[in-house]
């Protein structure tokens, strides 16, 4: 059974040379320049490490992983062809893939050394399934939700956190009993049909604007997921690219909930999602200014520096191309046209950039907040596209609002405010935006795709300058 | 504990570190790819599935190690192409290169 030392040899090496490659194709994402060449650097070690398993002697038929191979290529080449407005239901929905693999061999690993598993093998094993098999249908109700099959707003209900909380106590629970008697494998499913119930149970209180939190959090399961199947199969391997994976999916976490003013507990425990109170109904009705296109068009001639902040509503409308049209004709007059980018616009992390950029806007007028904020009080128009809550003045300043503290783009301290929105209803969280009442602010009332086309076929006129 | 397992937890922290140090630097505007990145390169647990798929040890490690190989096969395409496919889409304002 075992494997010659040459062969050994070539196998460790190849894998040696595949986690260079993955550290180094991590590395050369940190700039556009070199991306792509991390993506092939990825490849190359991907491809170098399959290589080196299949010299693996403990391999005595090859039928069934041939068949797997090609099965498994068939579906990803779809994967890997989705619109990019899926990405983010398509992220998801690998994120559940890869959970399901890591969960299966975990099974099997399981039935194959019961009842002779030490303490700590166990441990790691049963780390491995509970959250692979969470993150599996965890990742499946969230792709569910984007891609609106399943109703995106948050179901909630009374005592629900104590629920969750209990099946995980429970699958944890059986996890030690296990530890201490792994002869026990009547208890086996259960350790993992708890938690894919927990799994669904943790998704069911996401509405969609948590959505860049939660697929962050669940990438980084998978990656900590198969770091414990690195310790289970002793594979240095796949411990180092769990780690890889789960710190990033830890980093995004991390990043997502601060732009949401959240607290890391709140996030790691999945309480997030909780319904907003409805916006206070106290208010008297306020005056909002409005504008046709004919006349945001002269206004945006007009100006020299341009802010465009991109929301969900953007990527809904599809009206990113448009957006590309309005930013050329602004830019063939001669204005400095940017766009500032929340870092929770959007469904996942970077949502935005990538729609942006498949529009074919260069990427360095793509800012993020910390770069685009200096910039607001300079800028004579800020346009806002499908984003609410993450322009909401009302997180600075009162604190009573529900989204007090988060950190928003200062979209108010431009000359003038441009909204363009289908009507006065308050956005997803159901808070009221006191930027919408303000002197300075225009109302642009329509859908985002036909409004922008408007604005641009007024700029085509080329009366308005 | 074995000398086996406290060599892999050395692992697992240094890697976490580097991990955490690496990714720190990417660009923002980037963080779409770098998750479906990650993902592909996650999907190296395929390696683990494919060693149990090919040992033949009994018909149901078969089967399940058979089932992961091609869920991981396909974030392994599907990631690889995906993130290829968005990062083509980045272009500068700039001509050519600096």
């Amino acid at each position: 059974m075992s494997t010659p030392p040459l062969t050994e040899l070539i196998i460790q090496i190849s894998y040696l040379i595949a986690t260079a490659l993955f550290i180094l194709a991590l590395k050369w994402l940190s700039s556009p320049t070199t991306a792509r060449r991390g993506v092939w650097a990825g490849e190359l070690g991907m491809f170098l490490a399959i290589g080196g398993t299949l010299l693996n002697h403990e391999i005595v038929e090859y039928k069934w992983i041939v068949i797997a191979l090609v099965l498994g290529s068939i579906i990803g080449v779809p994967l890997g062809l989705v619109h990019m407005t899926a990405v983010p239901q398509r992220t998801a929905l690998s994120h559940a893939f890869g959970a399901f693999c890591v969960t299966l061999v975990g099974t099997a690993e399981f039935y194959l050394r019961s009842p002779h598993i030490p303490a700590f093998m166990m441990a790691v094993l049963s780390m491995e399934v509970i959250l692979g098999s969470l993150t599996f249908t965890g990742s499946l109700m969230a792709a569910g939700k984007l891609q609106e099959v399943l109703p995106q707003r948050p179901i909630t209900y009374k005592g629900q956190n104590l629920v969750n909380l209990t099946l995980l106590a429970v699958a944890v629970g059986i996890a030690v009993y296990l530890v201490v008697h792994p002869d026990h494998k009547q208890l086996f499913p259960f350790m993992i049909g708890i938690p894919l119930v927990f799994g669904v149970m943790m998704i069911v209180p996401i509405g969609g604007a948590d959505m860049p939190t939660v697929i962050s959090l669940l990438n980084s399961y998978a990656g900590l997921s198969a770091a414990a199947m690195g310790f289970v199969l002793d594979s240095k391997l796949l411990i180092i690219a769990g780690a890889l994976d789960g710190s990033s999916g830890f980093i995004l976490s991390v990043i997502m909930s601060k732009a949401m003013n959240r607290s890391f507990t709140n996030v790691l425990f999945g309480a997030f999602g909780q319904v907003q109170p409805a916006a206070a109904g106290a208010q008297e009705a306020r005056t909002v200014r409005s504008a046709t296109a004919e006349e945001a068009a002269g206004i945006l001639a007009a100006a020299s520096t341009v802010v465009i902040v991109p929301g969900y509503g953007m990527a809904v409308a599809q009206a990113q191309h448009k957006v590309r049209e309005l930013y050329d004709a602004l830019t063939k007059r001669g204005v400095d046209v940017k766009f500032g980018i929340h870092p929770v616009a959007g469904r996942m992390p970077g949502h935005m950039n990538v729609l942006l950029a498949e529009a074919d806007v260069p990427y360095d007028k793509l800012l993020d907040m910390e770069a685009v904020n200096p910039e607001f009080p300079q800028t004579d128009v800020a346009l806002i596209i499908g984003a609410n809550d993450v322009t909401n003045p009302a997180a600075r300043t009162d604190r009573s609002s529900p989204i007090y503290g988060m950190p928003i783009l200062d979209v108010d301290k431009a000359k003038t405010v441009m909204v363009i929105k289908r009507s006065m209803n308050p956005g997803f969280a159901g808070i009221d935006n006191p930027l919408y009442y303000d002197q300075k602010t225009l109302m642009l009332f329509g859908d985002a795709k036909g409004f922008v086309g408007e604005i641009v076929r007024e700029l085509g006129h080329g009366g308005h300058a | 504990m074995s000398l086996d397992l406290t060599t892999s937890l050395y692992v697992f922290m240094l890697a976490g570190f580097i991990g955490f140090e690496v990714i720190r630097r990417v660009s923002p505007l980037l963080h779409t790819p770098l998750m479906s990145l990650t993902n592909a390169l996650d999907a190296i647990a395929i390696v683990g599935a494919i060693v149990l798929a090919g040992a033949h040890r009994s018909t149901l490690t078969t089967v399940l190690a058979t089932v992961a190989v091609v869920a991981a096969m396909s974030n392994v395409v599907g990631g690889f192409l995906i993130t290829d496919r968005m990062l083509k889409m980045f272009k500068s304002s700039k001509p050519k290169k600096p």
